[in-house]
């Protein structure tokens, strides 16, 4: 098996020099050694993440209800895209190790078709992060919502489709009577950001005023993630007292009473550092799969070459094999840390 | 450049069909394995709320499963349980003294500091 001595050596002669006391080359020792400082940054990284969470006077933001949607079929799926992530993960780990195996034997065939395989996993795992940023950074329709009391709720349910503006009020662009049926929902958002909806009535760009037509929300509950005045942490509003409490707020003519999305400086799901440690964690792990796919890629050029059968050994593969295992292993104490606990 | 006085531990890796079969197995065995893991984790996440009764003997579920995972990658997909003993535990040891120190030290300071804002406010 990979690694074991071949000879008995006796102990003076073992650390007196010339060989390793490790049994293993430079390269492969090298890359451990690396690992371990590798696995310190994450792990410090991860403590850092701890440490905020422990210390946080607001309510963290809980993984199956901030990651809930899937690509095509809309929100209400808790956890099963990263579950979905970290199954190719896991995929592309064995057929990374099944390439060492192959390597081992010399099969430079089954080495090919195991890195092409593994590769392949790798940027199906970069393309979902690609998604799920996406995702997190646009938000949900209904976004973090200031109540009346000053209190701070997050929204669940089914929001009832815009379907057109009717313009009241005439500005520079639109005339009055005009039925708008275009960008609605990004116009609303931004309207509803910068308080330029009151009582139903949005403002548009070019000043003219218009009815906003909107199916209603279905299911709708407001669950507080800060204390106000009159609601505590953790309290539901459900059905009509939400949909009172939350358009009431919505349409209150007053800006920045409403969070959609995330970016560096706020973010709808929960306390600032919330987002920025996602942002660096999540973007560092991607960073590293997105470098050991392409470290992958050349050592198959390699393979393909014939570089590694003419020298005898398939230890490059094993070496990078390394690596790629290691990505998977930091990925599942970032699934534990950030989507489970 | 070969030298005799350097031994090739490149080499110590080959092994024969009959031994890869073996070890295919194994890989294919800890694959179901990660896979049950992370399917177990998951119906627990989506089923277990935060916050119910529950919940604290599943979220140390969740860290002892995931310390599972890690070793089965570390010491299976990784080989490190098949390397010498000196090599496993100079990697191994001092990883995991200083990430409890780090761990233990962080929350500890992170609860007295919680304490400190939520006494005396920002």
């Amino acid at each position: 098996m990979a690694g074991h001595a071949t000879k008995e050596i006796d102990a003076a002669t073992l650390w007196g020099g010339k060989v390793s006391p490790f049994s293993t080359s430079y390269g492969k020792l090298m890359m451990w050694f690396f690992l371990v400082s590798d696995a310190l940054t994450f792990g410090g990284l991860l403590v850092a993440y701890g440490f905020v969470r422990h210390d946080a006077q607001d309510a963290w933001p809980i993984g199956e209800e901030t990651f809930n949607s899937l690509p095509f079929l809309g929100h209400g799926y808790p956890l099963v895209y990263v579950a979905l992530m970290t199954f190719i993960l896991i995929v592309s780990s064995v057929t990374m190790v099944l390439a060492v195996e192959a390597g081992h034997r010399m099969d430079r065939k089954g080495v090919t078709k195991w890195m092409i395989a593994t590769i392949i996993g790798g940027f199906f795992f970069v393309g979902s992060q690609a998604w799920e940023w996406y995702h997190f950074i646009h938000g949900s329709e209904f976004g973090k919502i200031e109540l009346a009391d000053g209190s701070q709720a997050v929204v669940s349910g089914h929001f009832g489709e815009i379907e057109n503006f009717v313009v009241t009020e005439a500005g520079h662009h639109h005339k009055k009577g005009e039925v708008i049926k275009e960008d609605l929902m990004h116009t609303f958002q931004h309207a509803a950001v910068a308080g330029h909806i009151e009582n139903g009535i949005i403002e548009l760009h070019d000043g003219s005023k218009a009815k906003i037509t909107k199916k209603n929300d279905e299911h709708l509950t407001l669950i507080v993630k800060k204390a106000g005045a009159k609601y505590k942490l953790n309290d539901r509003i459900k059905d009509s007292k939400a949909a009172k409490e939350y358009y009431s707020a919505l349409y209150s003519g007053t800006a920045n009473r409403v969070i959609y999305g995330a970016n560096l400086e706020q973010n709808e799901y929960g306390p600032q550092q919330y987002g920025q440690f996602f942002f660096f964690i999540t973007g560092f792990h991607g960073f590293h799969v997105f470098s050991g796919v392409i470290i992958n890629i050349i050592i198959l050029i390699g393979v393909i070459l014939g570089t590694y059968h003419k020298r005898g050994h398939y230890e490059m593969v094993e070496k990078t094999g390394l690596y790629w295992h290691f990505v998977d292993l930091v990925w599942v104490f970032v699934f534990t840390f950030f989507y489970l606990v | 450049m070969l030298r005799d006085d350097v031994i090739e531990y490149s080499l110590d890796g080959h092994h024969s069909e009959e031994a890869g079969k073996k070890i295919r197995a194994k890989i294919w065995k800890v694959t179901a394995l990660l896979t049950a893991i992370t399917l177990v984790e998951v119906l627990l996440g989506v089923y277990i709320k935060q916050g119910s009764g529950l919940w604290p003997f599943v979220k140390w579920t969740f860290i002892a499963l995931t310390l599972l995972k890690a070793a089965y990658i570390v010491l299976i997909f990784m080989h490190l349980g098949d390397e010498k003993k000196s090599l496993k535990y100079i990697v191994l040891v001092p990883y995991f003294l200083f990430m409890l120190y780090l761990i233990f030290i962080a929350l500890m300071e992170a609860l007295a500091v919680g304490d400190a804002w939520a006494t005396y406010g920002g």
